[in-house]
């Protein structure tokens, strides 16, 4: 109890403001020991005590309480940590919820991650395309996936440097075993480069589209799914016809639907070993080759020690 | 974000031997849209299968619309699989294809008890491709490893495994020459 009531008066005196350690200590032992308060909650009541009596304002205690350390995106691992970070505004998504003020994708040299704004952090209004440092912000998991939240107690400061985006590549061993809706050839509305359907842009409507190749599929390990995107350059060269050639394909077929069916035969039930960048759930493919092996040699190392798996 | 709660099952690599035995149904979760699961002797739980093998025979047994059935055939016997017009791409493909060929299914357990009491298990295709002997023989070694990380793993408390060995009495021994003879029968050639 002396213990809490030290540490009370030491962060206290820090912010400049004394308590007089005995008064800490009566306190906690009435609500302690008198009226079996659970030890957190006892300390929580005499610490709003005194901010009230020295008329702090409680956010102040708590931020300065945290000076949460400096990190990069890819070592954001945990749930529930305090950060500080230093990234650029990727993108702004549309908000969803009025408790919701901003939200969209900060990256910095190492990887990319979501934040969420809360409205009721008051925090001011970051710009698309800027770089920042983020102060205070706390790390977030759902399925997998990290996210930070930026509430009352974090901070915004703009910086001049512009951060460069990178991104640490990723790579995957497995077979492809979905090729999804939405690959092949398709069109692009001209505006906001978003895949039109049936002709439409979710966000400007009947436009005329512009014709892309890309393939958005799903590899597997037997342990784990990973989803990938392939852009046109790399469709194309593993498909082995170029965009003009797949417009021909399909005008000729009168149905864009065989292009979608010449990657499936490439890529479906075979292996690869893939590597690029993370973005979300999906690795932005740089490079995909065959996964190919020597048979033999595998064979000998799985009958030699066939209990001592390779990783 | 997009994806919501749902997260895709895993394609399972079985080897048809072992396939075949397996007769363990079970249903996780409550409601009806809760996956169902077939217990695997090695104690896989599998909602989902990959397997690589050489399609030997096919016939569309429909009697309205197409339904075709296939038999692929690994190291260590042999799948059915089935194509109805709920799998028009895989049915299309296996309608398209001449046996014998090497083909890769990725598809859904299917079991079906007869008349007798016996349980058959067979595939649901979701898509059928004709691949390469290269990949055939990647899926074998793929299996081979997966199969023998599983009866490791048997020999532990995971619930799977307790459950399948419970349930099928594994005998690991059987298991293990399984492998072997899946292995040893790709050096030969």
């Amino acid at each position: 109890m002396s213990d809490i009531a030290t540490k009370i008066e030491a962060r206290f005196s820090e912010m400049g403001v004394k308590v007089k350690p005995s008064e800490i200590e009566t306190r906690l032992d009435q609500l302690i020991n008198k009226f079996k308060v659970p030890p957190e909650e006892a300390r929580r009541n005499v610490i709003n005590y005194f901010l009230k009596q020295h008329n702090i304002p409680k956010s102040e205690f708590f931020a300065m309480q945290r000076d949460s350390p400096q990190v990069k995106i890819s070592e954001i691992r945990e749930d529930g940590k305090w950060v500080a970070l230093r990234g650029k505004v990727i993108q702004l998504w549309e908000t969803n919820h009025e408790s919701v003020s901003q939200v969209g994708l900060l990256g910095d040299e190492t990887g990319t991650i979501k934040f969420t704004k809360w409205t009721k952090a008051g925090l001011p209004q970051v710009e698309e395309g800027k770089s920042y440092q983020f102060k205070n912000v706390i790390t977030s998991e759902w399925q997998g996936q990290f996210s930070v939240k930026l509430n009352r107690t974090s901070e915004i400061v703009g910086i001049e440097e512009d951060i460069e985006v990178g991104s640490t590549p990723v790579e995957f061993r497995g077979a492809v075993v979905d090729v999804q809706n939405g690959s092949g050839l398709i069109k692009r509305c001209p505006e906001c480069n978003r895949a039109l359907v049936k002709g439409a842009c979710g966000e400007h409507g009947k436009v005329e589209g512009i014709y892309d190749l890309r393939v958005k599929a799903v590899m597997d390990d037997g342990e784990k799914v990973q989803d990938i995107l392939l852009n046109r350059e790399i469709t194309e060269s593993m498909i082995g016809i170029t965009l003009e050639e797949a417009k021909e394909m399909a005008t000729e077929a009168l149905d864009q639907a065989v292009v979608l069916d010449l990657i499936k035969s490439k890529l479906v039930g075979r292996y690869f070993v893939v590597s690029g960048a993370k973005l979300d759930r999906f690795i932005l493919i740089e490079t995909i080759r065959q996964d190919v092996r020597s048979v033999d040699e595998e064979i000998k190392k799985l009958l030699d020690a066939p209990l001592a798996m390779e990783a | 974000m997009a994806d919501g709660g749902f997260v895709r099952e895993v394609a399972h690599r079985i080897f048809a031997a072992e396939f075949r035995e397996s007769n363990l149904q079970a249903r996780e979760g409550q409601d009806q849209y809760s996956p169902q699961y077939l217990l695997t002797p090695t104690g896989a739980k599998v909602n989902r299968v990959f397997i690589v093998g050489t399609l030997t025979e096919k016939e569309d047994v429909g009697t309205d619309a197409e339904f075709w059935r296939g038999r692929i055939v690994d190291p260590t016997g042999a799948f059915f699989v089935t194509a109805g017009q709920y799998q028009p791409e895989a049915a299309q493909v296996l309608a398209r294809t001449t046996p014998p060929e090497f083909v890769a299914v990725i598809g859904k357990p299917n079991t079906y008890t007869t008349k007798e009491g016996n349980m058959l298990t067979s595939i649901r295709a979701e898509s059928i491709q004709v691949v390469d002997a290269a990949t055939r023989d990647a899926w074998v070694l793929d299996t081979a490893k997966h199969t023998t990380a599983r009866l490791e793993k048997l020999k532990g408390s995971e619930p799977d495994a307790v459950k399948a060995k419970e349930h099928y009495s594994t005998n690991m021994d059987t298991y293990r020459a399984m492998v072997a003879a899946a292995l040893e029968s790709m050096r030969a050639r």
